[in-house]
């Protein structure tokens, strides 16, 4: 199987919750096991759109139990004999293998995975910054020789960009260090904020310069917050940003 | 079902709730951090090649690298 696999270096490794989750394409070649009519595969393929129960396959790294998954869009692609090519947009933790077996079954003669590309992970895509392994080694010993951080720069991505799909609330300066300290997020301290911020939803934490400071689950909505004078917003997860990155504005020992 | 739109294809806007600047004495932005700081808080969007698995490239970037801590957003099947 090839295709995007999102590496997070060091610190970024904080990030990783949000990239599992985060939805996936692949491009798929499954093999029939049986002579099938194209319009019969095409519309199997699209019976699969929508939500759909999976129990994870026998080597898998997560507990055996049945679990729905979304499936965004199948789009058939083209048939050549038994095999078939076809695009997925889907939640992430679906199975691939499964969902061909279980096509298979559904059409009645059989099927299994052949190939798999990965051509989406979260934000990540095929056609900006992809690298492969060549490339990495290669550019990293060129900017050890030339010490030019553009060369650093054509091989890793700030970890923000990992974060380009979660919705996010700007803070002030003045917020942040008591954010890099656990402290949950209070209206005061937000400056603005993406729509479809539902409650309970997970939410990014930036600063006004673009910089991630937690991940944090949102305790309102977008509309409700943009209201709310005092009280809790969001309750921090996950902090990305070292402490004492921003002054302390805040003082302990009182209340 | 029909098809629904995937997470990537969601449009977000910016509200805005309250006026305020970024003191330039603090942080920085992404972009501009030093470079041990830009690969501590970095991430590769890779290529995984047929053959390893997940966990072996990964391994293979952290060697390259030289560092001491790598994951991986979301397996991919060895072959």
């Amino acid at each position: 199987m090839t295709g995007i696999l999102p590496i997070t270096l060091e610190e970024s490794r904080k990030i990783v919750q949000a990239l599992l989750f985060s939805g996936k394409e692949y491009i798929c070649v499954m093999k029939l096991h049986g002579a099938i009519n194209q319009n019969k595969v095409k519309a199997v393929l699209k019976e699969f759109e929508g939500t759909i129960y999976q129990r994870p396959p026998l080597r898998a790294s997560v507990k055996r139990q049945l679990r729905t998954r979304r499936i965004y869009y199948i789009d058939f692609l083209e048939m050549e004999g038994r095999n078939v090519l076809f695009k997925v947009g889907c939640e992430g933790g679906t199975y691939i293998r499964k969902l061909c077996f279980d096509l298979g079954e559904v059409l009645g003669c059989g099927a299994h995975m052949q190939e798999l590309r990965r051509t989406r992970a979260g934000p990540f895509v095929e056609e900006v910054d992809l690298v492969t392994l060549h490339d990495v080694a290669y550019w990293f010993m060129e900017w050890q020789k030339k010490k030019d951080d553009k060369i650093l720069r054509k091989i890793i991505q700030p970890m923000e960009k990992a974060l380009a799909l979660v919705p996010k609330i700007y803070i002030r300066d003045s917020a942040v260090d008591a954010i890099c300290h656990g402290a949950n997020l209070t209206a005061p301290g937000v400056l603005s904020l993406e729509t479809d911020i539902k409650k309970d939803s997970l939410v990014a934490i930036f600063t006004l310069k673009d910089e991630a400071v937690a991940l944090a689950k949102a305790l309102a909505a977008t509309d409700e917050i943009l209201n709310m004078e005092h009280g809790m917003v969001a309750q921090t997860k996950r902090v990305l940003m070292p402490r004492g990155t921003y002054p302390k504005c805040w003082k302990s020992g009182e209340i | 079902m029909p098809r629904s739109v995937p997470p990537w294809e969601i449009k977000r806007k910016l509200v805005v709730k309250a006026e305020d600047k970024t003191n330039p004495r603090y942080g920085c932005k992404p972009e501009e951090r030093p470079a041990k700081d830009y690969i501590r808080y970095g991430v590769i969007n890779l290529d995984k090649p047929a053959g390893p698995t997940s966990h072996e490239v990964a391994a293979w970037v952290k060697r390259i690298l030289n560092l001491r801590r790598i994951g991986h957003g979301g397996t991919l099947e060895e072959n």
